[in-house]
């Protein structure tokens, strides 16, 4: 099934809902939302044919600040509240906003098990590594060690992959992108709607009161080209600043190599290909960090599959077609009745 | 030939228990006697009663597995003891010796009381030598030895012969209450359609079961059970969770939006979801969720986006539905939630029944949030109780639970087909496209309902949530008078479905010594009661509750109308204090049992006399 596409072009306006928002000046949120206005547009569908739903955190209060159908449900739950909307009107496209805390923590299980059944939904998940609405306790995802509200010496729990467990529960799409950088939320989030199935998007954001600069890291303009691998369909996984470094597949899995040193040519790099069903290349990327390897972003998997609500759809499509069964009244006087 | 000398007895109504091991086939004998019987023009009630345990271990007490069937003229309960109590091994006499008639017949296999499993059951003496079932007409019949040799003829090896011995039962049971095995075969041919040899085999032990039956001594008499006197119809048998699934989807087609049933299996509610997963034809979407919570927020899902949405469970699953419960309140989108009640609390007695869900029903959530209640009263009753329940549900934009419980869900019935010309029309409140007027918290002055706008309708574009909005707008808002507001509302859209649902009935005179208050799945117990109370001469009624939140407007009147009233339920007490904290100006009695069981008719009237003598 398509969505209905908008008859007229769409701006950024449009989706703009008249509530204040109340995001703290320099939270990461801010660009994630101007991202999703700005794509929504270019995917076409008429403004009423986006439907957000979201849990509990500071990023579940994201549906009120677009022009959308919205729910703002409770922690943890946006996944199955959204598989029901999606699996009970297929001609909407159905967005999962979210946060580390609720998605991983309190909402684990319907994130895996929506990821398996490939539900035909949009995920994004506001990863800051922190729970902000509580005030900085920490997340399923804050690193071994942080001192947090909840760990004042430091946390003795090791932290959620977010890519490990989208992959380990066969996941069809995933993303990574980062609140700085704008251009690249807005083609994964494009990306995203594109993909038939449950398309996971971790955007890794900034909590500037509770864990400020948690992926400085990554995001500092100094040294993020040499720390971001930005992959492309079908293109090399070259990075750095001088375009030198890249990855092979070596012995052990990846290594990081140096184009020019050791013999090394452009043609000895990895290509990347987001379509191949066996994960295990995008898995070895999802798990890159610092500092033996650049932080993948893009999209790193990306592969077709059934989805859950287009086989539903199939078997009552075949059902009405075969049943004996056509109306309650059949149903009442199937099988074995008598006249008395 | 001995049958030249029995004579036929007439009876209004005979209890058959069917006991053996689990495993041993107890529940398709006592099916196919119930089904045979509504054939023969009877009126039936059946129950299962089985064991936690798939199978528990062989021949122990804990491995019984039984089904209780009811037939007559006017059958309302499964029958407090049996007539006639077929045994197929110690363990399973043992248990089951107490709901026996005194004097009524007892078949064992007798093949069964060896040593061992006499032993193994607990009795210190063989039973059937000792001389402790003398009250009772006593057929010890060899019946896994006959189905064995049955079995050898047709060439098959023991142990699938030795698996139709409950035909040899069921064939002398036949014999006894002259029902026609030919009808029983045709059952079996389509029962076992795939496997001839097995079909073949079952029959052929089923009628030696019969003949052997027509040769013995040691029977007293036959029996002709009337037939029933009920009103013109086509007629079928039903349980209760198949009712259920059937009167969500018939609900479902009169309001013209689809059904959505997300659930979670948990005993006893499963077969809900298993009926409506077959449904398909009738566009039925039947998700199995990862847990409760996800079922009943897929619900709450499906109902956001137009769909008649229904969870279904048993109490722990509703215990872990409770705060998306709320969401649903407040977010004021009408889903069903389904609770067939088990005993509690935590896993309790899964394959037992209790209504000890009430309070939960009522209560069980954070904040003000009230909830449409009503508690299906018969198997056949759970139809007519889902598809209100989804009607009020949809007309009133509000969260319905309907509450059935273990022993109706799996119980069954005679239902009288209606016809769905017949069912009342249901026209939920969906927002018109470009609705000008449009606000998502705007509501109907009269009902205080709110309008269904739905996802991807043009010029509704709208947000809900959790957090409190204001008034008609729907913004987020703390504002301290808006919220007490919009609590009232919530509470009052409740309270005025009392506007739309019939007025309590009373079964007998409208005033006198007594009134008997009962709701939900005990109907069937408490009218048989006071039937036999009010036969005897005695003034006692019955106010029969299935509409709890909102009670019918005419409760207090009907309260004020007599010397006395008791309430009767199955827990401590929890709807007899919810009358109490609604109209404290009367004096309740109460009667309460909690032993999974259902009321005996006895235990009831002894209660009811010994009220009626106080002074």
């Amino acid at each position: 099934m398509s969505i209905e596409r908008s008859n007229v072009v769409l701006t950024k306006e449009d989706f703009a809902s008249d509530q204040m928002v109340k995001w703290c000046p320099g939270c990461g949120s801010h660009a994630i939302l101007a991202a999703l206005e700005n794509v929504f547009p270019k995917i076409g569908y008429k403004a009423e044919k986006f439907c957000l739903i979201s849990g509990i955190g500071c990023a579940s209060r994201f549906p009120y600040y677009v022009n959308t159908y919205g729910f703002h449900s409770i922690h943890g739950r946006p996944n199955p509240i959204a598989t029901g909307v999606r699996v009970n009107n297929r001609n909407l496209s159905v967005w999962v906003i979210s946060g580390d805390g609720d998605s991983l923590a309190i909402g684990g299980n319907h994130f895996i098990h929506t990821i398996r059944r490939n539900v035909d939904l949009n995920m994004l998940i506001f990863n800051n590594q922190i729970y902000g609405l509580t005030k900085g306790q920490y997340s399923p995802t804050t690193p071994f060690g942080r001192i947090t509200k909840t760990s004042p010496q430091g946390t003795i729990e090791q932290p959620f992959i977010p890519g490990q467990i989208v992959l380990g529960a066969n996941g069809t799409f995933y993303a990574r992108a980062i609140d700085k950088n704008l251009k690249l939320m807005q083609d994964v989030m494009f990306e995203a709607a594109r993909h038939d199935g449950t398309s996971v998007v971790e955007i890794l954001q900034n909590c500037v009161i509770f864990n400020d600069g948690t992926h400085e890291a990554i995001t500092n303009r100094e040294t993020a080209e040499d720390r971001q691998l930005i992959l492309k369909q079908g293109e090399p996984m070259i990075f750095g600043k001088n375009r030198d470094k890249g990855l092979v597949l070596g012995a052990k899995g990846l290594e990081v190599v140096t184009i020019g040193e050791n013999g090394i040519t452009e043609k000895d790099i990895l290509v990347h290909d987001m379509t191949t069903q066996d994960p295990s290349i995008h898995l070895m990327l999802a798990q890159m960090k610092l500092p033996d390897y650049p932080v993948a972003l893009g999209v790193i998997r990306s592969v077709e599959a059934p989805t859950y609500d287009q086989l539903l759809e199939d078997q009552i499509t075949k059902a009405k077609a075969e049943s004996k069964i056509q109306c309650v009244d059949d149903l009442l006087n199937s099988g074995d009745t008598w006249e008395i | 030939m001995a049958k030249d000398k029995l004579q036929f007895v007439e009876k209004e109504s005979v209890v058959i228990k069917f006991v053996g091991d689990s495993g041993d086939g107890m529940q398709l004998t006592g099916t196919l006697f119930s089904d045979t019987s509504a054939l023969n023009g009877n009126d039936i009630a059946t129950f299962p009663d089985y064991p936690a345990e798939i199978r528990a271990p062989h021949n122990t007490v804990a491995g019984v597995s039984g089904y209780q069937v009811h037939v007559g003229k006017k059958i309302r309960t499964i029958g407090d003891k049996c007539d006639v109590l077929v045994a197929m091994n110690p363990a399973s006499l043992l248990a089951n010796l107490k709901w026996a008639k005194m004097g009524g017949t007892i078949i064992v296999d007798a093949d069964t009381f060896e040593e061992k499993a006499i032993e193994k059951a607990g009795y210190k003496e063989n039973p059937l030598l000792d001389g402790s079932l003398s009250s009772y007409n006593l057929i010890a019949a060899p019946i896994t030895s006959s189905a064995k040799r049955v079995g050898q003829e047709l060439g098959m090896d023991n142990k699938s012969a030795e698996r139709t011995k409950n035909m040899f039962a069921l064939g002398m049971v036949s014999f006894i209450f002259d029902r026609n095995i030919e009808t029983i075969a045709k059952s079996l041919e389509v029962k076992f359609k795939k496997k001839p040899e097995v079909a073949k085999a079952n029959i052929e032990v089923l009628k030696a079961g019969y003949v052997y039956a027509e040769s013995i001594e040691a029977l007293e008499s036959r029996y002709h059970v009337q037939t029933a006197e009920l009103e013109k119809g086509r007629y079928r048998n039903i349980s209760g969770n198949i009712a259920t699934a059937w009167g969500l989807l018939a609900a479902s087609e009169k309001s013209g939006r689809p059904l959505f049933l997300g659930s979670y299996p948990i005993t006893p509610a499963t077969d809900i979801m298993v009926e409506l997963a077959k449904h398909k034809s009738l566009g039925a979407k039947v998700m199995q969720c990862e847990d409760e919570i996800a079922g009943i927020c897929s619900t709450i899902g499906a109902a956001f986006a137009g769909s008649m949405a229904v969870t279904s469970t048993s109490g722990p699953g509703f215990s872990l539905k409770s705060e998306a419960l709320g969401l649903a309140v407040m977010t004021e989108l009408p889903i069903v939630v389904v609770d067939v009640q088990r005993g509690g609390p935590s896993t309790g007695l899964p394959t037992k029944s209790e209504q000890g869900d009430l309070n939960q029903a009522l209560y069980g959530r954070n904040g003000e949030c009230s909830c449409i209640v009503i508690a299906a009263t018969s198997p056949s009753d759970c139809f007519y109780s889902a598809f209100t329940a989804a009607k009020l549900a949809m007309e009133h934009m509000t969260p319905t639970i309907l509450l059935t419980d273990g022993y109706i869900g799996q119980g069954s019935e005679l239902f009288r087909i209606p016809k769905m010309a017949d069912m009342p029309q249901i026209v939920p409140p969906i927002a018109e496209a470009n609705d000008p007027d449009y606000a998502p918290y705007r509501r109907d002055p009269e009902t205080l309902v709110r309008k269904w706008a739905l996802p991807g309708t043009e010029g509704l574009r709208h947000r809900i949530g959790g957090l409190e909005k204001t008034d008609v707008k729907g913004a987020v808002s703390t504002d301290p008078l808006n919220h007490e507001k919009m609590v009232q509302y919530r509470r009052d859209k409740v309270l005025r479905v009392a506007n739309d649902i019939p007025e309590q009935e009373v079964f007998g005179e409208k005033e006198g010594d007594l009134l008997v208050v009962s709701w939900g799945g005990t109907y069937g117990q408490t009218m048989v009661a006071v039937k036999e109370m009010q036969q005897q001469g005695q003034k006692v009624s019955l106010a029969h509750f299935k509409y709890i939140s909102p009670l019918p407007k005419n409760t207090a009147e009907i309260l004020a109308s007599y010397k006395k009233i008791v309430v009767c339920e199955l827990n401590a007490g929890q709807f007899v204090n919810y009358l109490r904290a609604q109209f404290p100006q009367f004096k309740y009695e109460q009667y309460n049992k909690f032993q999974g069981l259902p009321f005996t008719t006895a235990e009831l009237t002894e209660k009811f006399n010994q009220i009626i003598k106080e002074k």
